[in-house]
């Protein structure tokens, strides 16, 4: 479903550095893996290589079947709109949008139909225990029921790949654990693949394996 | 080295070294306010202070001098007045607005008795050229320098004037020194000016100097006595304030059009500033969670503005500075009225007015910058901290009820007689509804966007919902567009009314189709010339003598109109507003006057009133009202015949000539002209020519206030790009997630495109509506109370259709253009930044 090999990618400028060097990983639907390392590795550079909005020096990146370098922006742009779910250490909902439309934004840029886009959102909402905040905005929100409906806008789309930025970054550990937890339940609940970037080992932990991006690579993590 | 007040200086400066552009047209905003403002105040002042001096100058040492109508007062008073035991020096002197062959522009001709005016202005009698015994020789005048330059004229050249029906060739015995006379003048021989001008024993008026000691109460009595109806006594000062107030009501709506564009300058700042806070919401949380008191940042806020401002009003005052002077040297100290020809102005500087332009100017952009600061300052800094919270900074601009306040006082001051003869009351009802409605501005668009259709396309969604949800933003991003149209509209719609009622005036006023004007100086001899000029083509003549008569020494003149008028008919004579009813028999004979008259005078038809005729009371009975554009001081029309009767003089000025059907008017003319004397100083116009000229000079003069409101609209313009730009720049997150989530650059655009489009249509409906009712103010209050005529609200729908259809894509692509940086700002980046 996913597939990466030998991506190099570094930053020009005065000052120079190369972040990610010869990066290979394959991910089959269903699989949830975390990527943990020091900050500044590149480990949100592996996520944006992934959703095309960054393109590798070298090495190449294969997403359902479609080569990302040979796609233009928006040919990446509509890859990503269909495949890919994004999870924010900010959350990044719109304030200005309810709950449930936030959640049903992957939809309307999808093009699906409205009488389909309620039951979907419905179901969403009552997948992550915010059923009865539908029409809430963000501000009224605690940061984890934020989360919360970030992840369900992320999956909102059936979306073949989820790719989480550090999503408890921002949250209490409470909040954190209900929160991994339910966005591993449901990538694992649509046969979704799934990154997790973090650099909490306990985070790490709810992944099915954990990969350590280094200097020197992507390799898995030692067993503890 | 790290230091304190380093640190201090990067969080005053920083804010204002990240955001050059949109600094840079704030303190063009405000300069472009301020050089408008302190142009029309150094010009008024500066043509003040030469008018005042070239009065001062004129009245030389007198203490009081004694004048009537413009026609004069009768020469024999002044043997009476000299007499009077308080009088030290008597100079009589008789004032002609003489004209020149081949030049529109007459000439102020002055008759003095020289040795009489030598006592009281002994300038007078040193002339570079001539001698003294010049000044008593018929055919020898004597030029100022403004004089002698306009007309390139040195001693010993030969100067025409017309007389009569004739020209009168005079000899220039010599220049008179710059301190005698400043403007342009020429002075000649009272005795002579009365014979070749065939004024009769008239002079204009008599100057006065007390005998020393003497007791000026005593001298007023005396001259009670001595005085006829219609003459009056006065202070030289008095003088000079009656004529200011012939240019003051266009003076102030001059400054007032200056102060528009410094009100939408301020309203600049306030967007800009609006927006920065609502950007700088999270970083002056920031502060204030350091231990920055609220004054601090208020301090900072208000500091920044007052920057701006201290830059706009340098700038604008430097900028001021040399449109004044560019205007008066064009213009002149009357500002093109004749009154004073070609007295050379420079500006004067005046250092309180200066200081109160720079206050003025710092004043704006502050003022400006303080709603936004107050809404800073009030966060709650743990709320302004978390993400997406900073449509929160603008909930404050949602309350209805200031705007409500705002217009319901603005419609009531609508109806506020005017205060010591200005709108003052007018000028703010304006400008209330404009807040009012500047103020409602989130309101109208919380329900104009609720009531936007809803469509499948993301962009169309999100644009709407963006739209409805922070509709703060919108009433802020279009506080100076929506002033600007709607001061531009009403504008419109104001000179439109204008025009179309003054077109409709010329009709009534000019029904004949050729017209002879013989001017001052130059009054077409008698009735003799009906049968004279009455060639094959001509059905009818008519005859009209004009002069100005004072009826209250604290207004100017107003003029009378002696015409050969049909009493019965005056509806095709004159542009009556009601009916006009004949006096009873054995009342007063009838009067018609205008509506100055009415407000200035409290004359009412039917009432009985006085005028002074040569001397001599006679009443009249007001028999109607009558609209008039061309006298706002005030006109009475009163039948010829009845004039001829009380004051002997037969004599008129200007004659209308109508036509049989079918005469070509160029050849009854060129007949007409044949009957003249070969040197007739007389002007013979086709009634077209004078319509042509009038409208020509209306439209001129209207250009200037049309050329102010489109720098008012480009400045809103800036405005709402500036908000735009602003705004995308706070969104630049929601930009990158968007982006992330897959929406394309191409849709993005299109959202910013479409709320770009939402908020111009609303910010024009809405300018244009509140233009409308402004209109209604400034025809109906500001001009009546202003200029004491009305005129009929004509609205211009193809040219606001026009500017509407401009305006909407110029407004759209303006508010595009401003977000499109920030929408194009890289998506990765973006989501990282704090939200």
């Amino acid at each position: 479903m996913l597939s990466i090999r030998s991506v190099s990618k570094s930053f020009p400028g005065p000052r120079a550095r190369t972040l990610l060097r010869d990066i290979s990983l394959a991910l089959e639907p269903g699989e949830f893996v975390a990527v943990v390392g020091e900050s500044g590795i590149g480990k949100s550079t592996l996520l944006n290589l992934i959703a095309g909005l960054e393109s590798p020096d070298s090495g190449a990146i294969e997403l359902c079947g479609e080569k990302l370098g040979a796609l233009g922006d928006d040919e990446a742009t509509l890859l990503r709109r269909r495949h890919i779910g994004f999870v924010f250490q900010a959350f990044h909902l719109l304030p200005y949008l309810s709950v449930e439309k936030n959640v049903a934004l992957p939809l309307v840029l999808n093009g699906v139909a409205s009488a389909a886009i309620g039951p979907r959102v419905r179901e969403m909402l009552g997948a992550v225990n915010l059923g009865d905040r539908a029409t809430s905005l963000p501000a009224e929100l605690s940061g984890g029921e934020m989360q919360r409906v970030a992840i369900a806008r992320a999956l909102v789309h059936r979306p073949s790949l989820v790719l989480a930025d550090e999503p408890t970054g921002n949250l209490d550990p409470e909040a954190a654990a209900q929160v991994l937890a339910l966005l591993r339940e449901r990538i694992k609940a649509d046969r979704a693949a799934g990154i997790l970037v973090t650099h909490s080992r306990s985070a790490a932990r709810t992944a099915d394996r954990i990969l350590v991006l280094s200097e020197r690579g992507l390799s898995p993590a030692p067993a503890a | 080295m790290l230091s304190s007040a380093g640190v201090r200086a990067s969080l005053a400066l920083a804010p204002l070294a990240a955001n050059k552009g949109r600094v840079a047209v704030s303190v063009f905003a405000i300069a472009l306010g301020v050089a408008l403002g302190y142009a029309v105040q150094l010009i008024n002042q500066s043509a003040a202070a030469e008018f005042a001096q070239a009065l001062r100058v004129l009245a030389g040492d007198a203490d009081v001098v004694v004048h009537g109508p413009r026609a004069g007062i009768p020469e024999a008073l002044y043997p009476r007045i000299a007499a009077l035991p308080e009088v030290a020096v008597a100079s009589p002197v008789i004032e002609v607005q003489a004209r020149l062959p081949g030049q529109r522009e007459a000439l102020k001709l002055l008759g003095v008795d020289v040795f009489r005016a030598a006592r009281l202005q002994p300038d007078i009698a040193r002339a570079e050229g001539g001698e003294p015994l010049d000044f008593l020789r018929e055919d020898r005048l004597f030029l100022s320098r403004a004089a002698a330059a306009w007309l390139g004229l040195t001693a010993g050249d030969e100067l025409a004037l017309a007389a009569g029906e004739g020209r009168l060739a005079l000899r220039v015995a010599g220049i008179l020194s710059a301190s005698a006379l400043r403007e342009r003048v020429a002075v000649m021989d009272i005795a002579a000016v009365q014979s070749a001008l065939r004024t009769g024993p008239v002079v204009t008026r008599i100057e006065l100097r007390l005998r020393e000691g003497a007791d000026p109460a005593a001298l007023s009595a005396a001259l009670e006595r001595v005085l006829p109806p219609g003459v009056f006594a006065e202070d030289p000062g008095q003088s000079v304030e009656r004529n200011a107030r012939l240019t003051r009501a266009y003076r102030v709506n001059l400054a007032v059009l200056a102060l528009v564009a410094l009100f939408t300058g301020a309203l600049f700042v306030f967007s800009t500033q609006m927006l920065s806070v609502a950007r700088r919401r999270v970083e002056i949380a920031l502060l204030r969670a350091l231990g920055v008191a609220r004054g601090g940042i208020l301090r900072q806020l208000l500091a920044e503005a007052a920057l701006i401002g201290a830059l706009g009003a340098a700038g604008g005052m430097a900028l001021g500075h040399l449109a004044a002077a560019a205007f008066l040297q064009r213009y002149g100290a009357d500002l093109g009225a004749g009154t004073f020809a070609g007295l050379p102005v420079t500006p004067h500087v005046d250092p309180v007015a200066v200081l109160v332009f720079a206050l003025l100017g710092v004043a704006a952009a502050v003022g400006g910058a303080y709603a936004a600061a107050r809404t800073a300052v009030r966060a709650q800094p743990a709320r302004a901290l978390r993400a997406g919270d900073e449509h929160e900074a603008l909930r404050s601009l949602e309350a209805a009820w200031p705007g409500a306040a705002c217009l319901a006082a603005g419609a009531l001051l609508a109806f506020v007689p005017a205060i010591d003869g200005l709108p003052i009351a007018g000028y703010l009802s304006i400008t209330l509804l404009l807040i009012g409605t500047l103020a409602l501005m989130p309101r109208l668009a919380r329900v104009a966007f609720a009531l936007a259709p809803q469509r499948r396309a993301a962009s169309w969604r999100l644009a709407l919902e963006q739209l409805r949800f922070a509709p703060g933003r919108t009433g802020m991003s279009l506080a100076a567009i929506v002033a600007s149209v709607s001061l531009m509209a009403s504008m419109a719609i104001m000179v439109a009314s204008f025009r179309h009622s003054l077109q409709d005036w010329l009709d009534t006023m000019l029904p004949a189709q050729l017209y002879v004007r013989g001017g001052e100086g130059a009054f077409l001899a008698d009735e003799a010339l009906r049968s004279q000029w009455t060639v094959p083509g001509v059905a009818r003549i008519e005859f009209l003598r004009s002069e100005q008569i004072l009826l209250d020494v604290a207004h100017p003149p107003v003029t009378l109109l002696a015409r050969d008028l049909d009493a019965a008919r005056i509806d095709r004579s004159l542009a009556l507003v009601g009916e006009s009813r004949l006096p009873a028999p054995g009342a007063p004979p009838p009067a018609w006057v205008s509506e100055a008259m009415v407000d200035l005078y409290g004359m009412r038809a039917g009432d009985v009133v006085a005028l002074a005729l040569r001397g001599r009371v006679a009443a009249f009975t007001v028999a109607g009202v009558w609209r008039d554009y061309a006298r706002q001081h005030g006109a009475v029309v009163i039948e010829r015949r009845e004039y001829a009767r009380l004051t002997g003089e037969e004599r008129a000025g200007n004659a209308s000539i109508w036509l049989e059907p079918g005469a070509d008017p160029d050849a009854v003319a060129a007949q007409v002209r044949s009957r003249m004397p070969a040197h007739a100083e007389v002007e013979l116009v086709r009634t077209e020519r004078i319509r042509e000229l009038t409208l020509g000079i209306f439209d001129r003069t209207f250009a200037v206030t049309y050329a102010l409101e489109a720098v008012a609209v480009l400045i809103g313009l800036f405005s709402l790009s500036a908000s735009f730009a602003g705004l995308a720049l706070a969104r630049r997150c929601e930009f990158g997630m968007l982006r992330h989530v897959g929406m394309t650059r191409r849709q993005i655009g299109a959202m910013l495109a479409l709320e770009g489009f939402a908020v111009s249509a609303l910010g024009l409906a809405a300018g244009l509506g509140l233009g409308g009712v402004l209109a209604v103010v400034l025809v109906h209050v500001v001009n009546r109370q202003s200029f004491h005529w009305s005129m009929e609200i004509h609205t211009p729908w193809p040219t606001l259709a026009a500017f509407a259809l401009v305006m909407l894509p110029l407004a759209s692509f303006a508010a595009w253009a401003g977000a499109r940086r920030a929408a194009g700002y890289d998506a990765v980046r973006a989501v990282k930044e704090s939200w």
